[in-house]
């Protein structure tokens, strides 16, 4: 009975718990070969900020890959508005609170840019992102040319990228070396989740839907809050949540919002499903472009001002590959380049799967060679498996 | 006895939770066109699909004989290479091609390593001969209409040798010369020696050209009826198919006079940048309140460019003219002002363009008006099932919930999750283009009625079909369209198809 009702549920969602099962196997092989060094608070702390770049990048790219384009532009534009950020702050001398919002107007501009003769006269994007791909990268050699790599000495915008939220309960007896803050706001979610499962579950048996047996729903929570549970735990035993991590997942829980819950998230993903049936209802294709290459461009800036704050630096190749990492990490999150399929939080948890591989095999001394070929076999065995699971249920 | 060509027993193929086929025995003798008719979901093209081998071999349980040998076919290819070859709704040519590359595509004639392009063309051209279709067979097939694409496609078929054709729904695209022509050759393939199977909803067709008819319904043989010996009649086959009689193919409505002008179009010309040729000439038309207007012409006259010109001109035609709805000139310049002033435009296609095919039944039918179920563009997940329950019951979808995907529903189902899309919007004038196109008997009823139920209610609907019967069964007038002109408007009283295709052809 439990058997077969696990069977049926793990058939159905096979494609969502597959890369949580993924996951989990990866971080057990590298807790393993690693000797406990994988998972320790540190190299979990250094793991999250090191996915941040990616995370946002991939959180835009997901929508964009959603409305059946791609966005090639994004690496070396991340490198180019890092630059822009730290030649502001350290030549022209404006204030960080100031540059912030103009760099991430200034990506917003890049990505309407890029999406114009997408969206008004029907070439494709690779095209044009490769173009801006070209174009950024010669901007970026530009204004880099004169001074190489720029240091960038302004505390409040490297925090950005290394910091830490402060400890509002901080105390020498209670739990000594964790981070309480971090404790309280793991606690918070954890509740959070349980209620609004709970909500969803009562609201889709008032309509006769179908629901997870019982006990298994009650596994299903109890599992999941156990891994918030494990990751609050971990993560407060090293400083606590970095300001990264606050930044991606309030980006996360942003588009969250957006993708599921409103209009504008909707006519996305009917423009991803059908082109020409969403035009025929009302909606504006050309419209949701700009929009959906307006929102990549504010995550590339973001990305940008993620990745120069955490090297304190601009660099002439800051940017490389960056967007074949944010493709690769959408891919292993579940988007299908067929268009509309493709979650916000798959991109993240893509990126999580993608950023563990590196740093695992980083932490294991592996040649930088393996690692790329490792890298590829992970993505197309992801993309392999999500498109055989997706026949299979048809 | 003699061996029948193809013999398919006690065929049983399931889908989870369904069972498609439930021991279907089906048989095809040498020479004849035998007909497979059914309500949609009865499972005609399951049949055939576990025929192609589309089903391999060990999906299904039932035996396959082919001239009185078991086949086990695990592929397309198997069956192919077994003599049989189907020709599906959507054609499978490669439009960038010519005719003689698509004719010889997977099976190319060879000379040595390379490929032999004059015998290529030689052959290719016999083929051309053999469907009688007089071209140059280097011309793309880009550039063919919908009936002679079939042709070809029935060319390819040939040049493998083909023993038994079948063609599922061919004539659902064709104008009634195209059919007629389709028929003949099919008569004339038979004399040859080659076996057809054909699907079909188009019951008047069906008796017109077959040998033989096996009936189909949930999953089983209801029958298989003999030209010679047995009677075939609409309402026989209806009956069988169906289970039960339906005395009206168009249910009765109360007829009356229109007086109040809903939509009003003037002196309205469509011109087409990328073909560079005009679409539409100084079209007039006048639509009443809780009038059903038919617009009747062949394919490519165009029907369809102009409900899409007044549904907000997505293809940006260049269009002059005047528009006016309820009295008041409008300008429209896109699908959503279109739908905002009140007209909705169900297209002719809707796998193609008119549902989101990935997304869920009630995710389609609000996909058009969710502001409507929106707080400060936030959309409320209860008031969107509500919505969506209450169009499933009042229009019959059948689906086991609104969150099934519309993939996964039969043709008709479709159709009407499309019109209660549509509705949700709640136009003035609504324009239907093929609105029965492929579904069966009983939904087409069903849609019927609630056309009649919404023109009572005063919303007015224009419809466009190739179905003649279907347009005088349902229309209050007619406008008859040609080459981009409307040639014609009769009353529903004057109108027989005699005049109609006399004005369409002009």
């Amino acid at each position: 009975m439990i058997v077969k009702d696990l069977q049926k549920v793990f058939s159905a969602n096979i494609r969502e718990y597959g890369m949580y099962i993924a996951l989990i196997v990866i971080m057990g092989i590298f807790q393993w070969m690693t000797g406990g060094l994988f998972l320790s608070s540190r190299n979990i702390a250094n793991l999250f900020n090191q996915s941040g770049y990616v995370a946002v990048l991939a959180v835009g790219m997901t929508l964009v890959i959603v409305i059946r384009q791609i966005d090639l532009s994004v690496g070396f534009l991340a490198g180019f508005l890092g630059a822009i950020a730290a030649i502001m702050l350290v030549q022209w001398h404006i204030p960080v609170l100031l540059v912030i919002p103009m760099i991430l107007a200034l990506g917003v501009l890049a990505g309407l840019i890029t999406a114009y003769p997408v969206a008004k006269m029907g070439i494709p994007s690779f095209v044009t992102s490769l173009a801006g791909w070209l174009i950024y990268r010669g901007l970026l050699l530009m204004v880099t040319g004169a001074t190489g790599t720029i240091i960038i000495p302004d505390p409040v915008f490297n925090q950005i990228g290394n910091g830490f939220v402060p400890d509002l309960f901080a105390s020498e007896t209670f739990l000594p070396g964790l981070h309480k803050t971090t404790l309280v706001l793991g606690f918070i979610a954890l509740v959070w989740f349980m209620i609004s499962e709970t909500i969803s579950r009562r609201r889709k048996e008032s309509y006769d839907f179908e629901v997870l047996p019982f006990y298994l729903f009650v596994m299903k929570l109890v599992s999941l809050s156990a891994i918030i549970a494990a990751i609050s735990w971990i993560v407060s035993g090293y400083n606590g949540l970095s300001w990264t991590v606050v930044i991606v997942l309030l980006v996360v829980m942003a588009y969250q919002f957006l993708t599921t819950k409103t209009v504008l998230g909707r006519h996305i993903y009917a423009v991803g499903g059908n082109p020409e049936a969403a035009e025929l209802s009302g909606i504006s294709v050309s419209k949701i472009t700009f929009l959906v290459f307006g929102s990549m461009g504010l995550m590339t800036a973001l990305s940008g001002i993620l990745f120069a704050a955490r090297l304190k630096s601009a660099m002439p190749t800051a940017g490389t590959l960056f967007e074949l990492d944010a493709i690769a990490a959408s891919y292993i999150g579940g988007v299908s380049a067929a268009g509309g399929v493709g979650k916000v939080t798959g991109a993240l948890l893509g990126t999580i799967v993608y950023m563990c591989l590196m740093n695992g095999l980083n932490l294991l001394n592996t040649d930088i060679a393996l690692q790329y070929v490792i890298r590829g076999g992970v993505l197309v065995a992801a993309v392999i498996f999500d498109v055989t699971t997706r026949q299979a249920r048809r | 006895m003699i061996t029948p060509v193809l013999e398919m027993r006690r065929i049983v193929k399931t889908f989870p939770g369904v069972k498609a086929l439930n021991d279907v025995s089906f048989s095809v003798s040498r020479g004849e066109i035998h007909c497979l008719v059914g309500e949609n979901g009865a499972g005609k093209s399951t049949l055939m699909k576990v025929l192609s081998g589309l089903y391999p071999h060990g999906s299904y349980s039932g035996e396959i004989l082919l001239e009185g040998v078991p086949q086990q076919f695990r592929s397309i290819s198997d069956s192919t290479r077994a003599g049989i070859a189907v020709i599906y709704q959507e054609l499978a040519l490669v439009p960038e091609m010519s005719i003689y590359e698509n004719i010889f595509l997977g099976h190319e004639v060879r000379n040595g390593m390379s490929v032999d392009w004059n015998e290529t063309i030689k052959r290719a051209a016999e083929m051309l001969r053999k469907v009688r279709l007089n071209i140059n067979p280097a011309t793309k097939v880009r550039d063919l209409g919908v009936g002679r694409q079939q042709l070809v496609e029935i060319a390819k078929a040939l040049s493998k040798n083909v023993k038994l054709l079948i063609l599922d729904e061919p004539t659902a695209a064709l104008n009634e010369d195209d059919c007629a022509n389709l028929f003949d050759l099919l008569r004339h393939l038979k004399d040859e020696g080659v076996t057809s199977i054909l699907i079909s909803h188009k019951l008047k067709e069906v008796i017109q050209i077959a040998d033989a008819v096996t009936v189909l319904r949930d999953g089983q043989t209801v029958c298989t009826l003999n030209a010679r010996s047995d009677e075939i009649s609409e309402a026989v086959l209806i009956k069988q198919m169906v289970g039960r009689e339906i005395s009206n193919i168009y249910p009765p409505r109360e007829r009356n006079h229109f007086d109040e002008t809903i939509l009003e179009i003037r002196d309205w010309s469509a011109y087409d940048t990328n073909l560079g040729r005009p679409v539409l000439k100084s079209v007039n038309l006048r639509v009443g309140k809780g009038e059903i207007v038919g617009i009747a012409g062949l394919m490519g006259s165009g029907r369809t460019e102009f409900a899409r010109s007044i549904f907000g001109n997505p293809d940006h035609y260049e269009l002059s003219g005047t528009l006016f709805l309820q009295g008041q000139e409008q300008t429209i310049r896109n699908p959503k002002q279109a739908i905002s002033t009140g007209i909705a435009y169900a297209t002719e296609d809707r796998k193609g363009n008119g549902l989101i095919l990935i997304q869920d039944v009630k995710q389609n039918i609000t996909i058009a008006n969710l502001r409507e179920i929106a707080k400060s563009g936030t959309v409320d997940a209860n008031a969107e099932v509500k919505v969506a329950t209450e169009f499933k019951d009042a229009l019959n979808i059948k689906t086991p919930s609104v969150e099934q995907t519309v993939v996964n529903l039969s043709g008709g189902n479709q159709q009407k999750v499309s019109l209660a899309k549509w509705l949700f919007v709640k136009p003035k004038v609504l324009i239907l283009d093929e609105p029965t196109r492929g579904i069966d008997v009983g939904a087409k009823y069903e849609i019927y009625c609630i056309m009649n139920d919404l023109v009572a209610e005063g919303m007015s609907i224009i419809m466009i079909s190739s179905e003649l019967p279907e347009i005088l069964g349902m229309s209050d007038r007619i406008y008859v369209v040609s080459a981009g002109r409307i040639t014609g408007e009769l009353q529903a009283a004057e109108a027989n198809q005699e005049i109609i295709m006399q004005m369409a052809t002009s």
